[in-house]
């Protein structure tokens, strides 16, 4: 499942509810991964922009190859402002043993900093600067160039 | 007309073009200087289909979307 929120994630929350929801669905092993955002650079926080439906269709993509291994993948994230030290991403695969679950989140995290369609921003100043030095050209780009 | 958007970052607002393919596209937004770095990282869709290839035939009510570079999380 896929959620997205308005401004920062109830991280407690958000981890207890996806505990709760595979209970009893006899998965070994839940591996969650919570992005924080950190003091640097002077930011005040985050901000983010995100496209929906191609970011709908690549979660999709990503569930059925996680389905087919026998898991589950959940995914959180914000739309707008984050401030310091509260989280905008949460990722998390259940899965029967925990070499499956531990695999995919890693893999599963570094495609989606390189292909979902989300942008983010520094708030600096009260300004929204794109941070472009720290984004990633999604494969096949520059096919109008 | 073929609607094209400029997503994320790219400060450009939508246009309605009369176009058939996406080397028509290329060939009007080359011509805009603001575009040219735009042109270079950004990723296309076709009616929110990532694509790989200019030869992709449009038609009237197509949407295009430009994808700048992303940074979730």
């Amino acid at each position: 499942m896929l959620y997205l929120y308005d401004g920062s994630l109830d991280v407690p929350t958000i981890l207890k509810e996806w505990y709760e929801q595979e209970a009893d669905s006899n998965y070994g092993a839940y591996i969650p991964f919570v992005g924080t955002v950190r003091s640097e650079d002077n930011i005040e926080g985050l901000s983010f922009d995100i496209y929906e439906p191609i970011l709908r269709s690549w979660f999709e993509a990503w569930q059925q190859r996680i389905r087919a291994k026998g898991a589950v993948i959940k995914m959180a994230h914000s739309r707008g402002d984050v401030m310091l030290h509260e989280s905008s991403y949460i990722a998390a695969v259940f899965s029967p043993k925990r070499r499956v679950a531990l695999e995919f989140i890693d893999e599963f995290v570094e495609d989606f900093k390189a292909s979902a369609p989300i942008w983010k921003y520094d708030l600096k100043n009260g300004k929204r600067i794109y941070a472009l030095d720290r984004s990633t050209a999604i494969k096949g780009s520059g096919l109008l160039s | 007309m073929v609607r094209v958007e400029f997503l994320g970052p790219i400060e450009k607002k939508p246009l309605e073009l009369d176009i058939s393919n996406l080397n028509e596209l290329a060939e009007i937004l080359q011509k805009d200087k603001e575009m040219q770095v735009w042109l270079e990282n950004s990723a296309v869709a076709v009616n929110d289909t990532l694509v790989s290839s200019r030869d992709v035939a449009l038609k009237e009510g197509d949407r295009v979307v430009l994808l700048p570079p992303v940074c979730g999380g």
